[in-house]
């Protein structure tokens, strides 16, 4: 099953919502945060998705109009 | 013994074989080489160096790769100026400037971590290697493709201008015009470097690429006689330069090749782009991602993967950052080409304006031992100064137009 990493960014006024339960939920794709530092008003995640490649896209979809910054686990790798 | 022990990760600590592999499995954090100093220091010495090669290969034994260089032979040992003029300027006793807007072959420091890369690529049984890039970076990786007779891809976003894209097509690569925008190419190239074994030589050869930054410690180390300066200014985009010249300072240490290092290594932004500079002037240990406006596109990396260790490197070495607006920018190119004979690209212009505010606010003192990296060519990036720079003075083709005009006297004599 395809696998993708992501690093994902919460602003300050979704730190508190399940938005990785959300979205386990809401399309199949299996979430496992590897790493992750959370604090009052900032946080972000180290997550993988595995699951159809079309599928993965679309819960990135998801998390982007849940108001979160996804990018690949390289972050910005066009220089 | 081989020199490259591993490839480990920066977070955990986890070890992995030298492979074209960049993330940790376990815990996603970034990978780096982790070197064999033991073994390094039994025949590594300051004369084996001097007696090396006039290129950053002087260093090899402590750069990542197995055999001899096979791509990029010419790449560093750029010019250290003494940068007489700039100092008096800024009220400083010894300044430098680490010269790569003369680098070989594409006049920027990037053919210093291409050259180790494809170097690395080879030697890992690759022919092909790509980058996803908008500038200095796709230049150097054909540039040295074409050289070494290796297959390249070059992956830009479809909005980029012509302008940009002229520029590599001479070296023949394959350039893949992605329809979307800058964040729809980085999200494609990293699912292509997972997905598929192709040499991304900024993502799963990042941890080899990386390491060619260092070559620019050593030789500042060297030029100035195997002394550390006091302090050095670095331009910031992924972060990267500057924790790999921390790096290579502690490299230097740690073998015994110079005897001490007390530099404060300070980073430089560009205002319209400063997620790293903005962190550490709010006394944070995190930075937050943005969306880059400004002139100095080489810089312009709203998110940047080596961010958080350049706040850690310049934390450690009791360094600083700032960050400077888009005119300041064309300020410090002027500066540095009038005082100088320097033409930078408009990162040379963040790091002089970003070393001329140091110096202002008594961060950078007048007796410290300064050197400021100037990374790449003003002639690439020449749309940025075009409306500061004056105009031509214009004469009929006469020499009375000509007397007239420099107020000269028949019997000839200066401008007055």
């Amino acid at each position: 099953m395809p696998s993708l990493r992501f690093h994902i960014r919460f602003p300050e006024n979704k730190i508190k919502e399940p938005i990785i339960y959300q979205i386990g939920h809401e399309y199949k794709v299996v979430t496992n945060v590897r790493r992750a530092d959370v604090r009052e008003t900032t946080g972000w995640m180290d997550v993988e998705l595995s699951g159809d490649v079309a599928e993965i896209e679309r819960a990135v979809e998801g998390l982007r109009k849940k108001g979160v910054l996804v990018d690949p686990i390289e972050l910005n790798v066009v220089e | 013994m081989a020199k490259m022990k591993a490839l480990v990760c920066r977070e955990c600590g986890k070890e992995y074989p030298t492979k074209a592999i960049h993330v940790c499995d376990m815990c996603f954090g970034p990978l780096e080489v982790k070197y064999n100093y033991e073994e390094i220091k039994k025949t590594i010495s300051r004369r084996k160096i001097e007696d090396g090669p006039l290129s950053m290969w002087r260093y090899i034994d402590l750069l990542p790769v197995e055999g001899a260089a096979t791509v990029g032979p010419h790449a560093g040992f750029t010019p250290m100026v003494r940068a007489r003029n700039l100092a008096a300027y800024l009220g400083l006793d010894e300044l430098y400037l680490k010269n790569d807007t003369v680098n070989h072959p594409t006049l920027s420091f990037k053919d210093r971590v291409v050259a180790v890369a494809l170097t690395r690529a080879r030697e890992l049984g690759f022919e092909t290697v790509a980058c996803a890039s908008t500038g200095n970076l796709a230049n150097s990786v054909a540039a040295h493709a074409a050289a070494a007779g290796m297959q390249c891809y070059v992956f830009i976003p479809g909005d980029l201008e012509a302008a940009k894209v002229l520029g590599n097509l001479i070296y023949r690569p394959t350039v893949v015009e992605v329809e979307g925008n800058y964040d729809d190419v980085n999200r494609l190239c990293s699912e292509i470097a997972a997905e598929h074994h192709w040499a991304f030589v900024n993502i799963n050869i990042r941890p080899y690429y990386a390491e060619g930054s260092k070559t620019l410690a050593y030789e500042t180390v060297e030029q100035l006689g195997w002394r550390a300066p006091d302090q050095v200014v670095v331009p910031m985009a992924s972060g990267s330069l500057l924790t790999k010249i921390w790096k290579g300072l502690n490299e230097l240490r740690a073998l015994g090749l110079v005897s001490e290092v007390r530099t404060r290594i300070n980073g430089a932004q560009a205002e319209g782009c400063s997620p790293i500079a903005a962190a550490y002037m709010e006394g944070r240990d995190f930075f937050r991602p943005v969306k880059p406006k400004t002139i100095a596109k080489s810089l312009a990396i709203g998110n940047p993967a080596d961010g958080y260790y350049a706040l850690k490197a310049t934390a450690e070495s009791r360094g600083a950052m700032d960050m400077v607006s888009d005119d300041e920018v064309v300020e410090g190119i002027k500066l540095l080409a009038q005082t100088e004979g320097i033409f930078a690209e408009t990162a040379g212009g963040v790091t002089i304006g970003v070393l001329r505010k140091l110096v202002k606010q008594g961060i950078i003192k007048k007796s410290d031992v300064t050197v400021a990296y100037i990374t790449g060519n003003g002639l690439k990036t020449q749309e940025a100064v075009i409306d500061a720079v004056g105009r031509p003075v214009r004469i009929q083709p006469s020499l009375v137009s000509f007397e007239r005009t420099f107020k000269m006297g028949t019997t000839g004599g200066g401008i007055t």
